[in-house]
């Protein structure tokens, strides 16, 4: 469910060069094409779906290099 | 009229401290050539001669690898020496420092090799970051390395290499595959021996006209291991980036450093001829020296920031609010210079304005005028607008 969700918010705002869908969750985004503009984009969209905010410390690049690491980040928020 | 450079043996020079060997050179081989560089938009080669004399081109590569291992705060120092002599040599020392460190932090074996190379033969090296077709966007590439076993080549449209033609070495941005999205980049390192470049264009510019930047066409065929590992993201951030906008504010810093010379030996000149009356200018120079004061102070607070973040190798680096202040960094030192030779020409008056004076601040005013244009200010503010929604932190 909450990677479907993050796949979603991907597929609408990451500007990927693949289909944020069938992605493996390893996957290094930035090298897919993510960058740090759309990350705030990201960003922005999953704090509206998950009703959560991102604190300073989980404002970096590594948070948000791949469906995994985003989604250990948004268990460390208690949204997943 | 051009002077020879410093007739210094390294021997010699040993003793000397790194601002030392950074004021030699400024004084006796970069300053007095100067006006020439400027005039006739020609190399500075005696100010590079005599930077490599007193080896200040390694200075920051770690002792261990053979330089002394400086701070990017004393980088900065003397960026901002050279930049009151002759900004076009301060800059292309800026520029050199920044690709330096990007190898040192960054390095991968076939790169440590090739530093050690640099090292021991006192190489200069250029930066082709900027590609026709991405405007002035240089975190996205057209060009893309194509490998061929051990071999690897590109070709990239550059719009501006500053002393392209006299590097040893270009460090080279390009897509990691032909299939790669153009933000994801990577660095590659291009010996000048396997470099063709071939020229676009002219470097007929207002100001830094030594840095000699002209367009060229850019072929390199290399060997795969000196396409450095980490991501260009990675190094963009934690340290080109960072490291550029420090130096280059340095830089501005030591033009701003020369404007002020000039307005207050013109006010203490005024000042002398009626003695017990202060001159109208000492108010405006009293006003400048305020902001003076606040340009040095955020050039030097902000390469200890990079210090400190340095020497912890936290997270920090690569955190919105490390780059936000670097940005700001930029746009206010490359506002800031321009400020101050404005309020040191306004002081000067017509002797600022004359060409022929020894108040003269021409040359400042045009070189001052490349900051802001230097990935232009609009671009970073945008930048920096677009992680102010995300960012929550104070500065
Ligand atoms: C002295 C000097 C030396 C240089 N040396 C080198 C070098 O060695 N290697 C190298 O690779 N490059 C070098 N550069 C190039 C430099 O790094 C910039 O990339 C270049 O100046 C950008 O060109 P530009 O102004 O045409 O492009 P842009 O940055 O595209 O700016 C042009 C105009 O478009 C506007 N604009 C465009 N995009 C945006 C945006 N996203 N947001 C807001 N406004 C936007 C700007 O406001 C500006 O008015 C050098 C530049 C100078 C001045």
């Amino acid at each position: 469910m909450t990677e479907q969700v993050i796949r979603k918010v991907l597929g609408e705002h990451a500007k990927l060069s693949v289909d944020s869908m069938a992605l493996d969750p390893a996957a290094d985004l930035y090298e897919l094409g993510l960058t740090s503009h759309a990350s705030v984009n990201v960003m922005l969209a999953l704090e509206d779906a998950f009703d959560v905010e991102f604190p300073d410390e989980l404002l970096r690049k590594s948070t948000f290099a791949s469906i995994g690491a985003i989604r250990s980040a948004l268990t460390e928020l208690g949204a997943a | 009229m051009t002077s020879v450079s410093a007739p210094f043996t390294v021997a010699e020079n040993a003793g000397l401290s790194l601002l030392a060997r950074a004021e030699i050179v400024g004084r006796e081989s970069a300053g007095p050539a100067a006006a020439e560089v400027d005039r006739e938009g020609r190399f500075p080669h005696e100010a590079l001669d005599a930077l490599r004399v007193h080896k200040l081109l390694n200075c920051a590569v770690p002792v261990d690898q053979g330089g002394e291992g400086v701070s990017l705060g004393e980088l900065c120092a003397v960026a901002r020496i050279l930049g009151r002599y002759c900004a076009s040599t301060a800059m292309i020392f800026a520029m050199h420092q920044t690709q330096i460190l990007s190898l040192v932090r960054h390095s991968t074996p076939g790169v440590t090799a090739f530093v050690a190379e640099a090292v021991a033969n006192d190489y200069l090296i250029a930066s082709a970051t900027t590609e026709l077709g991405t405007g002035g966007d240089v975190r996205s590439s057209v060009c893309a390395v194509a490998r061929d076993g051990e071999a690897v080549s590109l070709t990239k449209n550059a719009p501006v290499i500053s002393y392209g033609e006299y590097a040893d070495a270009i460090l080279v941005t390009a897509r990691r595959t032909a299939d790669s999205p153009p933000s994801d980049q990577v660095l590659v390192v291009c010996r000048r021996g396997d470099v063709t470049l071939e020229p676009t264009g002219n470097w007929d510019t207002l100001g830094l006209r030594g840095t000699c930047s002209p367009g060229f066409v850019l072929t390199a065929t290399t060997s795969a291991d000196l396409v450095v590992g980490a991501a260009y993201s990675e190094i963009s951030s934690r340290t080109m980036l960072p490291v550029s906008h420090s130096v280059w504010s340095a830089v501005w810093l030591g033009i701003a450093d020369a404007a002020m010379e000039k307005a207050r030996s013109f006010v203490r000149s005024v000042a002398r001829r009626s003695p017990g009356v202060t001159p109208p200018g000492a108010l405006r120079l009293a006003e400048a020296a305020a902001v003076h004061q606040q340009f040095a102070d955020l050039v030097a607070a902000s390469a200890a920031r990079f210090d400190a973040a340095a020497s912890a190798q936290d997270e920090s680096m690569s955190g919105m609010g490390f780059s936000l202040a670097m940005n700001n960094l930029k746009v206010t030192a490359s506002t800031l210079v321009v400020d101050l030779v404005n309020r040191a020409m306004l002081i000067c008056g017509i002797a600022g304005y004359r060409e022929d004076s020894q108040y003269s601040l021409g040359r400042h005013l045009r070189d001052a005028h490349g900051a802001a244009v230097m990935v232009n200010n609009d671009r970073i503010m945008n930048n920096s607008a677009q992680l102010s929604i995300a960012y929550r932190g104070t500065l």
